[in-house]
């Protein structure tokens, strides 16, 4: 095995492009989690390991997709070591449901978020990467290594779901049925797309 | 109107603000100390 003679000028151009993309490892973090504290262990680790893997990466392509990649791996790779079953998304949208009581959370957590929460992981991920990450459905594929069919079946699911929550409520909020969130987000998107 | 669409859209709209928020969020400097003792070699560089 050879040793690579390290260029440090491309170390520095490969250091800025990454130091550029920690809000977005944070932001997908947070999508994948639903937590803030463990959304940035998470996006410590997957930025060492790309640090760390960046003889492999290769300068010119999509640096953001390669990170997010590495991410996602690291969140799965975790998932599968601290959960026997995999019944997390049903635990993870039990606790958020439940975190709804404390009146605190309920500052932090909209309608759209509890939604979210409440998808299957790999259609959750599907539709943030598509949806709001500004991805391709090839370039998520990539990501999610899937094919380009799955993204799309599961980002039209994910999207089919979630209205289905935001309209008919198919969960309850004190106070609030579910579907005055659909409201109050068609009210607001217009309100974003007329002050445009 | 299609209503559905509509509302897909709406969803779409509010789903890239979401993001979008998290993504604007400062970076706690704990990520940048963490890859500057990762890169091992001590540089003057501190903030830029």
């Amino acid at each position: 095995m050879t040793e690579k003679v390290r260029d440090p000028s491309q170390d520095a151009a490969f250091k800025t492009q990454l130091v550029a993309l920690i809000p977005h490892l944070r932001a997908f973090a947070r999508s994948l989690t639903g937590d803030a504290t463990a959304a940035d262990d998470l996006a410590q680790d997957a930025m060492i390991k790309a640090w760390d893997a960046r003889d492999s990466f290769q300068m010119g392509t999509n640096m953001k997709a390669w990170t997010f990649m590495i991410l996602r791996n690291q969140f799965y790779s975790e998932r599968r070591r601290s959960w026997r079953t995999n019944q997390l998304d049903q635990e993870a949208a039990e606790r958020t449901l439940v975190a709804v009581d404390n009146p605190e959370a309920l500052v932090a957590l909209d309608e759209l978020r509890q939604g979210l929460a409440m998808l299957p992981a790999e259609q959750r991920e599907a539709l943030i990467l598509v949806g709001a990450g500004g991805f391709a459905y090839e370039e998520a594929a990539e990501i999610c290594n899937c094919a380009v069919g799955t993204v799309k079946s599961r980002v039209s699911r994910a999207r089919r779901a979630l209205q289905a929550v935001l309209t008919d409520g198919r969960y309850d909020r004190d106070g609030a049925p579910a579907g005055d969130a659909m409201r109050s987000i068609l009210t607001e998107s217009e309100r974003l797309s007329t002050a445009r | 109107m299609d209503e559905a669409r509509l509302r897909q859209q709406a969803i779409g709209v509010k789903l890239r603000q979401m993001f979008d928020e998290l993504v604007s969020e400062p970076v706690p400097d704990e990520f940048l100390e963490i890859l500057r003792r990762a890169d091992g070699a001590p540089q003057d560089d501190h903030n830029d």
